[in-house]
C-alpha cells in the first residue's frame, strides 16, 4: 500500500488574504517609533556641523595665512602665529576631547531604548505577538537605526577632519594618533555602530534603559582601552626595520607612529606604522568593529527569541 | 482540532516552578475561561501559548498542531496582554497603522468604524484614554488581525462593569460572526460563568480541572446530610471538597458513587460553577480524594501588584 505524503499544511478558508509583510513596512514602524529619538540626533549633529563649517573656514584661513607669512620671523609672522595659538587652537583642542564622546553618547542614548523601554513599559506583549515576527522586527530595528546612525556620523567625521586639520598640522600630530585616528575615516562610523551595538544588547540583557545605559559607558570604554593600548599595535600593517634614517630630524605630521624600538646583537631595531598605512588600518579596525557590532546584534536578537518573557 | 494543547508544561523561574506538568486541550469554538487566583500561572500559560516564553519542561501547540510562535501561529492569533499595553504616546491612529504594518492580515477600516461607533477620538493619544478605552482599542486591533484564536490576559480586571458588558459583548459577536475560538483568563468567574463553554482552573501553578463546563457541571453534584456519617461517603465516593457545618455536611463529589443512588438521609444538589471552581481551588477541611490532597489552601482574591 502506498501513502501519498502531504506537506502539513494548514486548511484555511475564505478568510481575507494574508499579504506579504515586506521588510519596508518595518520602515515606517521604526521611523514613527523612533523619530523623536533620530530627528534629536540629527538636530544635534546639524547643529555641530554648522559650528564645525563656521570654525573651520575661520580655522583654514588662519593656518593658510601662517604658512603664507614670509619672513616666518618677522613680528608680524609672530603675530599671527600668537592669534592661531590663542583662538583656533584652544576651540579645535576643546572639540578634538568632545567629540570623542558622541560615539558612545549617541549609543548610550539610542541603543538601550530600542529593546528595554518595550521591557520596562509591557509593550513588548504587543509587539512581539504580532504577525511579523519578533526576530524580523528586532533585526529590522536594529539594523534600521544602526544604518542610520553610521551615516550621519560619518558624514560629521568628515566634517570634523577637516575642521580640525589646521590644528593637527600645527601641532605635527599624524593621522594615526589615538584622538586623531578614530574620528576620521571609517572609524568613527564604526566606533558609533558598535556602541550602538553594545547598548542595545545590554539593553535587552539588562532591560531596565537607565541601568543599561551606565553598562554602555563602562563597556565602550573597555572596548575603546583595549583598542588603543592592545589592539592597534598588533593590526598587520606595521614594519621593523634598521634603518635608523626614517626617524631622525623632526616631527612633522607625516613623520611614522613608531610602536617600539629593541636592540638584537649591535642593531637596533624599530617597529613603526607609516601614515601611508592609514587606509589599511582604517579598514582593519572598522572591519573589527563592524564585525563586533554584527556579532552583539545577533546576541541580541538571540536573547529576543529566547528570553522574551 | 484543539486550538490550544499542552502536554506536561511547565515553566520554571529560578527555583520557583510558575507552572508544572499541565496537561490541557482546548477546543476549536469553545469560549474557554482560564480561572485562578492571581501568581496561578494563567499568565504563564498563555506567555507560552503565544510563544513569548520557551517552556522549562513539556509541549505546546496551538491550532491543531503547530508551533507556538511559529508564523502560522503568529498570523492567526491575536493576544491582548495584561493591562492592554499601547505605546502611550502614538494617538489611536497611529497604533491601528502600525498593528497594520505589522501584520499580513488587518482590516484597518473596519477597525476605524468600531472605534468611532464606540465613541474613542483616533487622533488621541493611547496614553490618554480610560482604561475602558484602552481595552477596546487593543480587543479591536485583535479582532482587526482576524484571528482565528483570540488570546484574553485579565481583560475585565481595569474595566467597570458597564465596560466589562461592552468588551464581553464585543467578544461575543466575534466567536458568533467569524467562528474566533476565544481562551480569557481571569481571576473573577461571576461574570464568565454565563458565557464560558470550556473551563480551565489553575492554582499554584498546577491544572486543578479543565474540562466543558457542561460535562462539569453534570459530573459534579453536592451531597448534603448528617456530619456524622460524612466520613463514610468520603470513602464511597470520588470527594473533591468536604465543607462541614455543624451537624450538617456538604460534600462536593465527582461521580455518582458505587451503587448510582443517593445514601439514605442524604440529599444531591446540582453545583454552580463558582462553587465548583472555589472548591478545587480550596478543597476545605477533611478532603481526602487525589485532587484535595497535598493542595495548599488557596484564596480567590486579588492581590494588588
Amino acid at each position: 500500500m502506498s501513502v501519498l505524503t502531504l506537506p502539513a499544511q494548514p486548511v484555511r478558508g475564505a478568510e481575507p488574504a494574508l499579504r506579504p509583510v515586506p521588510w519596508r513596512r518595518m520602515i515606517w514602524v521604526t521611523w514613527r517609533q523612533h523619530r523623536g529619538m533620530l530627528i534629536g540626533v540629527t538636530a544635534v549633529l546639524a547643529a555641530v556641523s554648522v559650528f564645525l563649517l563656521v570654525m573651520g573656514l575661520k580655522a583654514h584661513h588662519d593656518y593658510t595665512s601662517l604658512l603664507n607669512c614670509h619672513p616666518q620671523d618677522s613680528a608680524a609672522c609672530a603675530a599671527i602665529k600668537r592669534d592661531f595659538n590663542n583662538t583656533d587652537w584652544p576651540v579645535s583642542n576643546t572639540v578634538a576631547i568632545l567629540i570623542q564622546l558622541m560615539p558612545v553618547l549617541l549609543g548610550a542614548f539610542a541603543g538601550p531604548a530600542v529593546l528595554a523601554r518595550e521591557l520596562e513599559t509591557g509593550t513588548f506583549r504587543y509587539a512581539w505577538t504580532q504577525g511579523i515576527g519578533r526576530v524580523r522586527w528586532t533585526i529590522a530595528k536594529l539594523t534600521m537605526i544602526g544604518a542610520a546612525l553610521a551615516i550621519l556620523t560619518g558624514a560629521v567625521s568628515q566634517l570634523y577632519a577637516w575642521f580640525f586639520d589646521p590644528a593637527r598640522e600645527f601641532e605635527e600630530m599624524n593621522v594615526l594618533a589615538a584622538g586623531v585616528f578614530d574620528t576620521r575615516g571609517t572609524d568613527f562610523a564604526a566606533w558609533t555602530l558598535a556602541a550602538f551595538a553594545i547598548g542595545a544588547f545590554l539593553g535587552m540583557l539588562i532591560r531596565r534603559i537607565i541601568p543599561a545605559m551606565a553598562a554602555t559607558l563602562g563597556a565602550y570604554l573597555g572596548v575603546q582601552l583595549l583598542a588603543w593600548l592592545v589592539l592597534r599595535e598588533d593590526y598587520p600593517v606595521a614594519i621593523d626595520t634598521t634603518n635608523a634614517r626614517l626617524f631622525s630630524g623632526p616631527s612633522t605630521p607625516s613623520s611614522p607612529w613608531i610602536l617600539k624600538t629593541w636592540t638584537a646583537g649591535s642593531t637596533d631595531w624599530w617597529r613603526y606604522i607609516p601614515v601611508s598605512r592609514f587606509w589599511p588600518m582604517q579598514f582593519i579596525e572598522s572591519g573589527w568593529l563592524l564585525v563586533l557590532a554584527i556579532a552583539l546584534g545577533a546576541a541580541t536578537v538571540w536573547l529576543v527569541r529566547h528570553r522574551a518573557a | 482540532m484543539n486550538v490550544i494543547e499542552t502536554a506536561g508544561l511547565g515553566k520554571r523561574y529560578g527555583k520557583a516552578w510558575a507552572l508544572r506538568d499541565c496537561t490541557v486541550a482546548v477546543p476549536e469554538g469553545s469560549l474557554a475561561a482560564l480561572v485562578g487566583p492571581n501568581g496561578a500561572g494563567k499568565s504563564t500559560l498563555m506567555n507560552m501559548a503565544v510563544g513569548l516564553t520557551l517552556p522549562t519542561a513539556g509541549t505546546a501547540t496551538v491550532l491543531g498542531g503547530q508551533a507556538t510562535g511559529s508564523p502560522v501561529a503568529l498570523d492567526d492569533i491575536a493576544f491582548m496582554a495584561q493591562d492592554a499595553p499601547l505605546y502611550r504616546n502614538l494617538s489611536v491612529a497611529d497604533m491601528l497603522h502600525l498593528t497594520r504594518n505589522l501584520n499580513r492580515r488587518f482590516d484597518e477600516s473596519a477597525a476605524r468604524q468600531r472605534l468611532t461607533d464606540l465613541g474613542i477620538p483616533l487622533k488621541k493619544k493611547a496614553g490618554k484614554l480610560s482604561g475602558g478605552q484602552q481595552a477596546q482599542v487593543a480587543l479591536t486591533m485583535a479582532l482587526a488581525r482576524r484571528p482565528r484564536l483570540l488570546i484574553l490576559d485579565e481583560p475585565l480586571s481595569a474595566l467597570d462593569p458597564l465596560a466589562r458588558q461592552d468588551f464581553m459583548a464585543t467578544v461575543m459577536t466575534a466567536m458568533a460572526d467569524d467562528g474566533v475560538s476565544v481562551l480569557l483568563s481571569s481571576h473573577a468567574l461571576a461574570e464568565l460563568e454565563r458565557v464560558a463553554d470550556y473551563l480551565v482552573v489553575l492554582g499554584d501553578g498546577e491544572l486543578r480541572l479543565a474540562g466543558p463546563v457542561d460535562d462539569l457541571l453534570a459530573e459534579h453534584r453536592v451531597l448534603t446530610g448528617p456530619t456524622a456519617t460524612a466520613g463514610l461517603l468520603v470513602g464511597e465516593f470520588q470527594t473533591v471538597q468536604v465543607r462541614r457545618a455543624g451537624a450538617q455536611a456538604h460534600l462536593l463529589v465527582r461521580d455518582a458513587g458505587p451503587d448510582g443512588t443517593v445514601p439514605a438521609g442524604w440529599e444531591a444538589h446540582p453545583v454552580g460553577l463558582e462553587e465548583l471552581v472555589l472548591a478545587y481551588l480550596r478543597p476545605g477541611d477533611g478532603g481526602t480524594s487525589a485532587a484535595a490532597q497535598n493542595v495548599p489552601r488557596t484564596e480567590l482574591t486579588e492581590v494588588s501588584k
